[in-house]
């Protein structure tokens, strides 16, 4: 295996949610020496995910080893991939946009799509199903760029809210002082 | 005039707080003008506070007149600053100078009335809403030693927050 020098990687982990997933995983890493970045962790459908920025002079194959007996004694499914990433390279989004509605199949890809078309860069998307088993509702957050600005945003979106998806489309006017 | 250099947290010299202005004369005239200057060269410049320089004195200022479309009183030149009424409340996204590369989501009161002495030592009387409401509070909280990130709520906060103009 070649040495993958102080390059990033990204830790996938997902597992039924259990107490302590967080500290002896990240507990594990720092005792080999690795350094963490930028991380999002959050319970999905009962299971806890993970995706986990880490710089380590150490092979794939050696980060591996260093959670394994965590991964083990947890149940969970790992996997560490070497990616092109830097920090300190955060974009600004414009334009932020709740969408909410019953839950019907092709909300999400419907949503997207036409958000694709008029020229949106999604950069953050967080959604649920809420609601109960007999009328679950779909509510879904995203924030990114208008490259057209939001009005153009607002106009594409039309055709979806037609459908009784409702949508509310924000500019996000960050104030730095 | 001079850019100053701006304090970048973790500069624990940020959380203190800073000292009422009594000398209305040249010296504070002079810093002042480099304030200004400072707050005009950064990214986005729509304010500054005094400690962000490293001068812990009551000071800021706010000039959100470069944003299109809102209300705004110009140039505020904020010294000893007292807000005297709040009102609403809304999340908005804010960054910081002495912060780089972080925005975050903070609640801050959508209208405020405030007092303050102009570069003569005068007491001015302010009314700010939305926008330069909240950079006159991010300023304000620089006075008390407190960062934007001292206020962070979560990113899907926004989720409560359903407009009601338009
Ligand atoms: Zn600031």
């Amino acid at each position: 295996m070649s040495k993958q020098s102080n390059e990033w990687h990204m830790l996938t982990l997902v597992g039924q949610d259990k107490p302590g997933i967080v500290a002896q995983i990240t507990s594990a890493l720092f005792r080999t020496g690795a350094q963490l970045g930028e991380a999002s962790m959050m319970r999905l459908g009962g299971n806890f995910t993970i995706m986990l920025m880490v710089k380590s002079g150490q092979s794939l194959n050696e980060l591996e080893q260093s959670i394994a007996p965590v991964v083990a004694a947890l149940e969970l499914h790992s996997s560490f991939q070497s990616i092109n990433a830097s920090l300190h390279q955060h974009e600004l989004p414009n334009t932020r946009i709740t969408v909410y509605g019953a839950d019907r199949a092709g909300i999400v890809a419907d949503t997207t799509s036409c958000l694709l078309d008029a020229g949106f860069n999604i950069m953050d998307l967080a959604s649920d199903v809420a609601g109960d088993e007999a009328d679950p509702i779909y509510i879904m957050h995203i924030e990114g760029i208008a490259q057209n600005g939001s009005e153009a945003i607002e106009t594409a979106l039309e055709q979806i809210k037609i459908k009784g998806v409702n949508i509310d489309v924000t500019p996000i006017d960050i104030m730095i002082a | 005039m001079a850019v100053l250099d701006i304090l970048k947290y973790p500069d624990e010299a940020l959380k203190q707080i800073s000292q009422p202005v009594e000398q209305f004369d040249e010296q504070l005239l002079c810093f002042l003008a480099d304030l200004e200057q400072t707050m005009r060269a950064g990214p986005g410049g729509v304010g500054i506070a005094a400690p962000q320089v490293g001068y812990f004195k009551r000071i800021a200022i706010v000039d959100v007149s470069v944003k299109p479309k809102i209300k705004h009183n110009g140039c505020m030149i904020l010294i000893n600053p007292e807000i005297k009424t709040w009102d609403g409340m809304k999340v908005g996204r804010e960054g910081c100078m002495s912060v780089p590369d972080y925005t975050g989501n903070v609640i801050r009161a959508e209208k405020i009335t405030l007092q303050a002495n102009n570069p003569q030592g005068e007491l001015i009387d302010y009314e700010c809403i939305g926008y330069e409401a909240r950079a006159v509070q991010h300023e304000m909280d620089h006075l008390d030693g407190l960062l934007f990130l001292d206020r962070l709520v979560s990113r899907r906060m926004d989720l409560f927050k359903r407009k009601v103009y338009k």
